[in-house]
């Protein structure tokens, strides 16, 4: 099943590329939907036989709903039922923050290969991916002005910090589970007030507008 | 799971042996004895007697369990906990079950007294608030005393700061209390991460964070000084040593009485426990390490006293004095590790046996002690020294137990505190007079120390029960005092007389005192029987003294009745000639302690406010003092501001907007990334 891990650790990382990339809000919802549906199947395709099924299973399934359903439709009807200006309006341009990313991938990769694991034997990708994601969620956060383009931003960091999660589960399952949606539901949560707060304030989704709330 | 094993490597019993089943089975008792409270809370009396009924039983099969591990039957146990590099790892040796005596006894006892004292009938969600935390500090502490692995001791550890923390906040509407409360938090996070450090450090010397991995590291490598350095700074923080004990006489003073002596009596030894244990891990150990714990134990024992004789809040005083004991604790520590560095049994056994008896001493007289000024506070409403006043007459027996307590903190025979004070010294002249190539004779100077703090404990505690308790009320406060209910007599009667049988028989501690010691230092027993002669010794002379000054005052005491007959006389105290003498012209607190105080001149900032009476016909005239914490409120907290002050300023620069902040983050993580890459 190696290649099929391989083949996935490569889509999130592109995921990434593309998110970084997209000047319109809806394709970047989109592409994180895509990466969080990627990620619920990475848990099936790592499984080993000392794993339990029972937790393969609940891991997968909760992060399809949460990641690749749930979320993202809320976000969309945030930005449908907002009035807000389709476009993204980066601080740093695409192209920039698209080669930051792209740095940030290749250093988390040569990163990556001398860290201890506490885990021997795990996929050769899995920290790369996760270092490399989390770079990129938080690259969003920093570049992007609008508020939703921020919570993509910590969505992403969240899938990242799921994939090293994933270096746990077979320890520690339930743990894994709870932390990983409950952390994504708090942050989620967090954003949701932040974007109804500025927009009731401001009549926009702009956070460069909250800097006028400065003492 | 399969995992666990291959680390551990260890068979697993499936049953822990007896004794430590018992201490188990009490701390789990305990932590969860407030749960009744809130639990039959629709029946408030029924329920604090149901909740301090199981925290009493938890304690006593908990004493029980460490009664059989001094006798002998120490024992340890692994399980499985879930966690990475954890595991549930218990081990009760005599160590452990010297410290669990006082951590089970003593708040049961209190719990008793909060029956009175702290009634959940009147005082409600207050009064199960503060139940739910007792019990789950007790329980804590217990787990603290007996945990064999580094996390599960962390984890312990935490438990206990943060119920500590909500019990110091029970009455959280007063703005005293929420300072002293928030102090007490950063001191005890900040000692908490310098215990992570500690142990991230001994699991890299042991390769493991079981305890049992960790015993015979070598005492001279380099990490092993950054150890000792970081338990002397989170222990010493939790015990309370000099400059680290400046969270205490305010989280002490705001905490309720009987949260104040389960924090003073046992709260503060579990500082004193880790520094115990964490020396005990390393062999070969340099002589400085004993030398700065002599010197941070004389210098806390002579300005904490120093200190105590400046107060004039009550709890602040007792506050200060275990400031004293936890010195003087520290002193026989300091000298067993001097033993320990220079190969001599004979101080080893002494300076520990000292150290650890005086742990079990303070618990039992300090409890009694803050129960006793909780007693004075419920039936007056005031800790003002200078407002209380003629007492004695009011409250008898709650002065008498109160006296016994003063006699025994300061080290005045036929109590418990002259017995380990007596084997501190005995520590301290085998200090001077030891082995040729083994001897520290500058460690002898914490004699003549000891002997300083005594005298000033006792003129402070003459000060304490002459100005409560003697003379007449000096305020309206003290003359509606009445008696303490006998929920609240009995456990300081209890404690009155443990203090008076460790007093009279100290000896019966010897051995297992000893055997403590060896399994603490390495050294074989053997080697340390001729010391454990001396020290026995040492107690039966104490115990002769003690009876034949008791014999003496029964005697004297006789004598005088027989003299006397039934002729009691009865007048006021001669006046000094005053034609209306008032309540007003006694002597006070302060006045009786200001020619002492002003010994201390050097350590002493004191803040006074005086309005002279000015002209011909004053009118009116004032004169008020306020002694602030040297550390705390002139070192500490003006340091701080400064640091708020640039962190406002920062923020102003940089915190406007929400990818800033990110940014920050970002740029933290990627140095610190960068920083371990580059190593």
């Amino acid at each position: 099943m190696t290649t099929w891990a391989d083949l996935l650790f490569l889509l999130v990382l592109v995921l990434d590329l593309f998110v970084l990339a997209s000047s319109r809000l809806r394709a970047g919802i989109r592409a994180v939907a895509a990466q969080g549906g990627l990620l619920a199947l990475l848990p099936v395709v790592l499984a080993g036989p000392a794993t339990e099924t029972r937790h393969v299973v609940a891991l997968a399934l909760g992060a399809l709903a949460v990641k690749g359903v749930g979320i993202p439709w809320l976000l969309a009807r945030a930005t449908r039922e907002s009035t807000v200006n389709r476009e993204v309006a980066p601080l740093v341009g695409f192209a920039p923050s698209m080669v930051l990313g792209a740095l940030g991938i290749v250093v988390a990769v040569w990163y990556a290969g001398p860290i201890p694991l506490p885990v021997p034997g795990k996929h050769p990708l899995l920290v790369p991916t996760a270092i490399g994601t989390a770079w990129t969620g938080l690259l969003l956060i920093v570049t992007r002005r609008k508020a939703v383009g921020q919570v993509l931003g910590f969505l992403v960091l969240e899938n990242g910090v799921f994939v090293l999660g994933l270096l746990l589960s077979d320890f520690m399952p339930a743990m894994v589970e709870v932390g990983v949606l409950l952390d994504l539901f708090a942050a989620v949560f967090v954003m949701g007030l932040v974007m109804f707060d500025i927009q009731r304030a401001f009549s926009s989704l702009d956070t460069e507008k909250l800097a006028s709330l400065k003492d | 799971m399969a995992w666990n094993q291959t680390i551990l490597g260890t068979g697993k019993d499936p049953i822990p042996t007896l004794s430590l089943l018992l201490i188990i089975a009490a701390s789990c008792l305990a932590a969860t004895s407030g749960g009744w409270a809130l639990a039959l809370r629709r029946r408030p009396a029924l329920a604090q007697r149901v909740a301090t009924a199981v925290l009493v039983l938890g304690a006593v099969l908990g004493m029980a369990g460490a009664v059989l591990a001094l006798a002998g039957q120490g024992a340890a146990w692994t399980s499985d906990w879930p966690t990475p590099r954890a595991s549930l790892s218990m081990k009760v040796d005599g160590l452990s079950a010297f410290f669990l005596l006082p951590v089970l006894g003593l708040p049961a006892l209190a719990s008793v007294y909060g029956l009175g004292y702290w009634p959940q009938v009147e005082r409600g969600a207050q009064s199960i608030r503060l139940q739910l935390y007792f019990g789950l500090v007790t329980g804590a502490m217990a787990m603290v005393c007996v945990a064999a692995n580094g996390i599960l001791f962390l984890a312990a550890w935490e438990v206990m700061a943060l119920a500590g923390f909500f019990l110091v906040f029970t009455e959280h509407e007063k703005p005293e209390v929420q300072r002293a409360a928030f102090v007490y938090l950063a001191a005890a996070h900040a000692g908490n991460l310098a215990l992570f450090a500690l142990f991230a450090l001994l699991g890299r010397m042991a390769g493991s964070f079981e305890f049992a991995a960790m015993s015979g590291l070598d005492g001279g490598a380099p990490l092993a000084g950054w150890v000792f350095g970081l338990a002397l700074f989170g222990f010493g923080l939790k015990a309370g040593l000099v400059p680290l004990h400046f969270w205490l006489p305010g989280a002490h003073a705001a905490a309720p009485s009987h949260v104040s002596a389960l924090m003073s009596g046992v709260l503060l030894k579990t500082g004193i426990y880790g520094i115990l244990r964490v020396t005990g891990f390393f062999e070969a150990v340099p002589p400085a390490w004993g030398g700065t714990l002599l010197l941070m134990g004389t210098a806390s024992a002579v300005l904490g006293v120093a200190f105590a004789l400046a107060q004039h809040d009550v709890k602040r005083l007792l506050a200060y004095h275990s400031v004293e004991n936890i010195g003087i604790i520290a002193m026989g520590a300091g000298l067993a590790l001097l033993g320990r560095a220079s190969g001599n049994p004979a101080l080893v056994v002494l300076g520990f046996s000292g150290a650890v008896l005086h742990v079990v001493n303070h618990a039992t007289f300090k409890g009694l002690l803050f129960l006793g000024a909780g007693a004075v506070h419920h039936a007056t409403g005031t800790r003002e020294l200078d407002h209380l006043g003629g007492l004695g007459r009011t409250m008898p027996v709650t002065a008498a137990l109160f006296l016994v307590g003063a006699a025994a903190i300061s080290g005045l025979p036929p109590l418990n505190g002259f017995a380990s004070e007596w084997l501190v010294f005995l520590a301290s002249f085998q200090a001077v007079v030891g082995h040729g190539a083994g001897s520290t004779p500058l460690a002898g100077l914490a004699a003549p120390a000891l002997a300083l703090v005594g005298g000033l404990a006792a003129a402070c505690f003459a000060k304490v029960f002459g100005t409560v308790f003697l003379g007449h009320a000096r305020s309206s406060h003290a003359e509606h005092g009445h008696e303490a209910a006998r929920t609240m007599l009995v456990p300081m009667a209890a404690l009155a007389l443990v203090c008076a049988a460790i007093g009279l028989f100290p000896v019966a501690w010897v051995p297992s005192l000893t055997r403590a010691a060896g399994e603490w230092s390495g050294l074989p027993a053997a080697s340390l029987a001729g010391a454990a002669g001396e020290a026995a010794h040492g107690a039966w002379r104490v115990s002769l003294v003690a009876l034949a000054l008791l014999a003496g005052v029964g005697l004297l005491a006789g004598w005088r009745r027989r003299r006397l007959g039934s002729v009691q006389p009865a007048a006021p105290t001669w006046g000094c000639g005053f034609a209306r003498p008032s309540p007003r012209m006694q002597y006070t607190g302060s006045s009786f302690a200001d020619q002492l105080v002003l010994r201390f001149g050097w350590v002493f900032f004191p803040r006074t406010r005086v309005e002279p009476p000015t002209g011909l016909f004053p009118r009116r005239a004032a004169f008020g003092s306020h002694m602030p914490d040297t550390v705390l409120d002139l070192a500490i907290l003006p340091a701080l501001g400064s640091g708020v002050r640039v962190a406002d300023r920062l923020r102003a620069q940089f915190g406007g907007r929400v990818q800033s902040k990110v940014l920050l983050v970002l740029l933290g993580v990627l140095g610190l990334l960068a920083w371990l890459g580059l190593r």
